[in-house]
This record gives C-alpha cells, sequence and structure tokens, in this order.
C-alpha cells in the first residue's frame, strides 16, 4: 500500500488518541508516524519513501533560499545609480522531458536570479531564458543544468 | 515575552516587506523593457508580498489566520511566475523588442 496513506492513517489515528483535531497536532501526529514508519523502513521497504521527501525537501531549500537571494539581488540593481544592464534571450537545451518537470523548472528559473522563462519550443527540447546580465551565457546554462535541474531529476526520478 | 517577540518579528517582516515592494515599483519604473520589468515585479514583489503575509501570520498567531496567510503565500509563489511567463512570451510574439543593449537573442527566427 501506498505508505503516504498509511501515514496519514496513522496521523489521523494520533488525532483521533489524542481527540483534537487542530491543525497542530495533525501535523505533530504526521511527523510523528513518519518517524515511526522510519523505525520499521527496513521491513515495509519505505526506504525510498524517506529519501524521496529528503529529496523534495532539499529542493524546496534550495527554491526559497534562490528566491530570496533573486529578490535581494534585483532590488540592489535598481537602487544602483548605473544598472549596467546585459539583458538578452538565450536558449537552454532541456534534459527533463516530461511536462510537469518542464513546467516546474520554468517557474523555478522564473523566480531565481536575473532569469526568466520567456518560452518553450514546440517539441519541448529548448526553453528560452530572459536574462538580466547575458555577459556570461554558458555559466548560466551550467548553473542551472547543476543546480535545479538535477535537483528535479533526483526528487522526481 | 513570547508576544513581545512575535511583534518584533512582525514589524522587522513588514518594513522588510513593503521595502521589497517599494523597491520592486522602483525598478519597474527604472528598467528599460517589458522582461527587464518583469524580473522586478515577478521577483521582488512576490517576496515583498509573501514577507507581508508571513508578518501578518506572526502577529494574530490563531491557526486559521496562519494557514490562510501560507496558502496566499504558496498561491504567490505558483502565480508569479505563470502571469510573468505568459506576459513575457505573449510579449514577445505580439513584438515588442528587447531594449537596445540586449546582448543575445537567441529566441529571433
Amino acid at each position: 500500500m501506498n505508505l503516504y496513506v498509511v501515514n496519514l492513517l496513522l496521523a489521523m489515528a494520533w488525532m483521533t488518541l489524542t481527540d483534537s483535531f487542530s491543525l497542530g497536532n495533525m501535523i505533530f501526529g504526521f511527523v510523528l508516524s513518519a518517524a515511526a514508519l522510519s523505525l520499521i523502513r527496513e521491513q515495509v521497504g519505505s526506504v525510498g519513501y524517506f529519501s524521496k521527501i529528503g529529496r523534495i525537501l532539499s529542493l524546496l531549500i534550495l527554491f526559497l533560499y534562490e528566491l530570496v537571494m533573486s529578490a535581494v539581488r534585483v532590488a540592489i540593481l535598481v537602487v544602483k545609480p548605473n544598472m549596467n544592464l546585459k539583458p538578452g534571450i538565450f536558449a537552454y537545451q532541456l534534459q527533463v522531458d516530461r511536462d510537469h518537470e518542464i513546467t516546474l523548472l520554468a517557474n523555478l528559473i522564473t523566480l531565481t536570479p536575473g532569469t526568466l522563462s520567456v518560452d518553450v519550443s514546440e517539441d519541448r527540447s529548448t526553453l528560452y531564458i530572459h536574462a538580466l546580465d547575458c555577459s556570461d551565457v554558458d555559466q548560466i546554462r551550467k548553473d542551472i543544468a547543476e543546480g535545479f535541474e538535477r535537483k528535479i531529476l533526483e526528487a522526481f526520478r | 515575552m513570547i508576544d513581545g517577540l512575535a511583534d518584533i518579528i512582525a514589524g522587522l517582516m513588514i518594513i522588510a516587506g513593503s521595502t521589497f515592494a517599494f523597491l520592486a515599483a522602483v525598478g519597474l519604473w527604472r528598467l528599460p523593457d517589458i522582461y527587464t520589468r518583469m524580473h522586478s515585479a515577478s521577483k521582488t514583489g512576490t517576496v515583498g508580498s509573501g514577507l507581508l503575509l508571513l508578518a501578518l501570520a506572526a502577529h494574530v498567531g490563531d491557526t486559521s489566520t496562519v494557514t490562510r496567510a501560507l496558502a496566499g503565500v504558496v498561491f504567490f509563489l505558483l502565480t508569479a511566475p505563470i502571469s510573468a511567463h505568459l506576459l513575457a512570451k505573449v510579449s514577445y510574439a505580439v513584438g515588442y523588442r528587447l531594449t537596445d543593449i540586449s546582448v543575445v537573442d537567441e529566441l529571433k527566427k
């Protein structure tokens, strides 16, 4: 059976037993039952489930960090007297090929420093990205491939 | 003690959030074309409004307000990139030029 469902059922059992249906208690019950499941992960074959949670969490943390950095960088840029922009649109060859992964990657790119997804080609192989600083396009391509794209592949494959 | 701390955190987040929102507006005014302006609106604007919602959650502190504020932040994060992407795509399709100082345009056919 799906381990997520088991986890949820255990959390509901926790809420029933403690007679409190508040959100805080539900989250606590969920964490508690996840901890219980992790104790027997070898027996029920849930090792993948926990490493997957870990990878999705690490993607989330990377995303929030990059978002804040990006906002700070744009904010600093717009108050500089000389903005020294080198904007442009460059093409990015995608490794991910499923629709939801492309959507996620495009959204993450938009919310990170200096880059904005503009369009995806008809055959879904190329993403067109607008960047505020196109002086070193290859470096940006490398950052995306080794940062977000790799994390997405780890989290969903 | 805890109440005072929550108020201080909320206050700091309101100051940071409004600063980001203000700088997003400055960015809209100073940047040269629609594509560079979308950077300012989609990122700095999202972080600014997100911080203001989190400040509300820290200040009020009851479960229903906190969950709705967090849901608001999540919806900001989901919708801001999509609207920025659509605006940029449509602007390019109807022929808005990139600013003259642009260095590359690999989308041009």
